[in-house]
């Protein structure tokens, strides 16, 4: 009798649901999986390899690269670890700015998520819907940084600048009517601070928004309900972390468990799930939604209360202003210092970690005491979560290798490095 | 002027009469033929925008006033693109596949009928002729699929083959009953026996089977939630994936004219097809133009089908393949079943549809 052989099918790297360059080798029995090997390394770039050989501040910028759907966070990560090595802490108003950023970024990947799951198993309005609101994020972070996507925005010792008293706002132009720029500019009248209030208010409105269109829609619920099941201890096994973990019922968050920043201080509540499927990693990442808005709004409440510094006076880490640069001959030596050669850190080793949209992010950083890290070693949450594709596919269909792709929420920014 | 029209009659009255019912039929065809596809033309756009609405974008605005020019642009495009035939695939089928899909969906309006006195081909066997070619269409897709040799394409036409398998059955159950209460398998019979208001259409003794023969109709042309033969984030475009310019134009434009093709079938089956919906209502005056029926009650009917359509897409998740499985053979499959004998039911105790016809 012959043996049956299986099915081999390349899904990706060019594929579309394959959420970059994701390539999976899938074993199959006519629609049925036997098992998934995911192929990864397609997009190294080698980014830990690259911090060895510049000044520690040059490889914020890289940070945003990684996992390019949550930039900001990723820089958290790196600007925290070398503030543990230098031993030093930013001033408070710093730290709401950063938990302000982390939510509003957390808020940024969700919906990237969420749109992007939702087209992945067929429902594309949801990522129109998603982007819409995407926008006024982006603005948050154009008005802060100057650019919408890789702000390099944090610095070891606060933030690069405090939050602006104006938006950018929109220009009349061949397409875009008077009428209509000032209709878009209303709500850019005001600082920063006004613009993410007023985006506070309306954002729980558009989570219902989405959550009409899927949480009782029956076919949203066949497609993710006890698909890729994974139990709480075989999570914990398989070192998920973040959404991916809580979504199968531990409770089990950084921003609790180890506060950083000034977490400690903010009212929120973690989410959980029960079953631990595609669907149960929906409702917690939709709740973390709600619950970031919540901490957005305490951090703005808080931010226009307590004007201060945002950065650290130390010169020997911090750049001067300007101004300063321009007429005192010290703060010149330490521009030019910090501009060439960086500072140094310390001989010594650390491991900082923060809660990022996808899991725990962390950096652990060697340190010989040049201007140069010895050694950056990334944990990428999505690296520990791609591991698990095999079994959490296996004996589940086609389709369904879609929807825990997307369930994932795989940056192959990250995972590659 | 009239000279001239009267030279013309004289010349056309040589003419033989098979030659001249010849004439006749050819351009009757290619009327309805070329209105088919302009429509589908259009109803690219009206979905392109519909959408756009739905999701708070605007759709094609650049192309023309209002971007109504986008159709032809797009024709454009698709015509002087290069087909590419893979390596490795079997050419001739490759080619003919296309072919197959779009035939039977433009040889299907041969028997539907637009108004009380238009049709091509006024056949007894209407529906059934309809029923098979609506079936035929699904060989363009299998063989597409197959001569593609791309695994992603052979798994799309498989899923096609069952899905259209299941529902074809439905849909057939479905139209038993349409039979059974118009008493004709001539689409023309079958309008006619709707005559008489709203009250009087299929919709409301049917209204199962007409929910299932639009659902059904929804999956047989594999448009959104029932998309797997092509769902983009599963199997990438499934049986089409491999084809361009020309030969993707013309499976493009079978799916399009299929939905039109449902559409009206589900307007003829169950709305009454060209009945107005205000015919009896006296506040209207005698005569008044809402009251007759018309071609342009058709046609707003199939309009709005075909809005429902693009509305489905616009807010539905898509369907797993076993999923679509188990709703056709184990939901749609009973559910018509069972309503041919409360048909049965209601036929013999002269309800509804029957109760004009004798003990």
């Amino acid at each position: 009798m012959p043996e049956i052989q299986t099915f081999t099918m390349n899904f990706g790297p060019q594929h579309p649901a394959a959420h970059g360059v994701l390539r999976l080798v899938l074993e199959m029995d006519g629609e049925v999986i036997h098992s998934a090997d995911p192929h990864v390394g397609l997009l190294h770039r080698a980014t830990e390899k690259l911090a060895e050989s510049k000044p520690y501040n040059q490889s914020i910028g890289y940070m945003d690269r990684l996992d390019y759907i949550s930039m900001i966070c990723n820089e958290h990560g790196y600007v925290l670890v070398i503030e543990k090595l230098l031993g030093i802490t930013p001033p408070i108003r710093a730290q709401y700015i950063r938990v302000l950023f982390d939510e509003i970024t957390r808020i940024l990947n969700h919906l990237f998520w969420l749109g992007a799951h939702g087209l992945d198993i067929g429902a594309m309005t949801i990522f129109l819907y998603c982007f819409r609101e995407r926008e006024d994020l982006m603005d948050i972070y154009e008005a802060v940084s100057g650019t919408r996507m890789h702000a390099t925005y944090y610095r070891p010792g606060g933030v690069y600048r405090d939050l602006p008293e104006a938006m950018p706002k929109y220009q009349a132009s061949k397409w875009r009517s008077k009428k209509s720029v000032a209709k878009l500019n209303a709500i850019r009248e005001g600082s920063l601070l006004d613009f993410i209030d007023a985006f506070t208010v309306k954002f729980p409105a558009c989570v219902d928004q989405y959550e009409n269109l899927l949480t009782d829609n029956r076919i949203w619920k066949q497609r993710t309900v006890n698909i890729g099941v994974v139990p709480p201890e075989r999570a914990l096994q398989l070192g998920f972390t973040g959404p991916m973990l809580r979504g199968s019922g531990v409770e089990w968050d950084l921003r609790k468990k180890q506060p950083y920043e000034v977490y400690d201080q903010l009212d929120f509540d973690i989410p959980v799930g029960t079953n631990g499927d595609c669907y149960d990693r929906y409702l917690v990442r939709v709740e973390e939604m709600r619950q970031s808005n919540k901490i957005v709004k305490q951090c703005v409440d808080w931010l226009r209360e307590n004007p201060g510094p945002v950065m650290l006076e130390d010169r020997k880490i911090v750049a001067p202003t300007r101004v300063e640069m321009k007429d005192d001959m010290e703060s010149l030596i330490h521009h030019f210092k910090l501009f060439t050669e960086g500072y140094c850190v310390p001989a010594g080793e650390a491991y900082a970690a923060i809660e990022h949209p996808k899991g725990e992010f962390g950096v652990y950083m060697i340190s010989d005491g040049a201007n140069k890290p010895y050694r950056v070693k990334i944990r990428a949450a999505g690296f520990a979560h791609l591991g698990a594709m095999s079994e959490m596919v296996t004996g589940h269909m086609l389709a369904d290798v879609v929807a825990v792709i997307g369930t994932q929420d795989i940056v192959f920014g990250e995972i590659d490095r | 002027m009239t000279g001239m029209i009267e030279y013309l009659n004289s010349i056309w009255a040589t003419v033989p009469a098979d030659y001249q019912y010849l004439v006749i039929v050819t351009s009757q065809i290619l009327a309805v033929a070329m209105t088919v596809i302009l429509t589908v033309a259009f109803t690219t756009y009206f979905e392109r925008k519909v959408i756009g609405y739905m999701q708070g974008r605007l759709g094609p605005n650049r192309v023309g006033p209002f971007g109504l020019g986008q159709p032809f642009a797009d024709v454009l495009k698709l015509l002087i693109k290069e087909v590419i035939v893979p390596a490795k695939s079997n050419r001739f089928l490759f080619i003919i596949a296309p072919l197959l899909a779009i035939t039977p969906a433009l040889a299907a309006w041969a028997v539907i009928p637009l108004s009380d006195n238009f049709v091509i081909a006024d056949i007894d066997a209407g529906l059934l002729y309809v029923l098979a070619l609506t079936s035929v269409g699904v060989y363009g897709v299998i063989i597409a699929g197959w001569a593609t040799n791309s695994k992603y394409a052979l798994l799309g036409a498989m899923r096609s083959g069952a899905q259209i398998v299941a529902y074809e059955i439905a849909m057939g159950f479905a139209l038993v009953g349409v039979l059974m209460a118009a008493g004709s398998l001539n689409l023309g019979d079958i309008t006619r026996a709707q005559a008489g208001g709203f009250s009087h259409w299929f919709l409301f003794p049917l209204l199962p089977l007409f929910l299932v023969f639009f659902v059904s109709g929804v999956a047989e042309t594999n448009r959104a939630p029932f998309d797997v033969t092509e769902g983009e984030s599963e199997i990438v475009a499934g049986f089409h994936v491999e084809y361009s310019g020309v030969a993707f134009a013309i499976f493009f434009l079978a799916e399009y004219a299929n939905i039109i093709l449902i559409s009206t079938l589900t307007s003829i089956f169950f709305f009454g097809g060209w009945a107005s919906f205000f015919e009896g209502w006296t506040f209207l005056g005698e005569g008044h133009f809402l009251r007759q029926p018309s071609f342009f009650w058709l046609a707003a009917k199939i309009s709005f089908f075909v809005f429902v359509f693009f509305w489905l897409r616009a807010t539905f998740p898509r369907y797993r393949y076993d999923q679509i499985m188990r709703l056709g053979w184990k939901v749609f499959i009973p559910i018509t079943i069972a309503w041919i004998a409360v048909e049965g039911v209601m036929s013999w105790l002269h309800w509804g549809p029957w109760s004009g016809s004798a003990g």
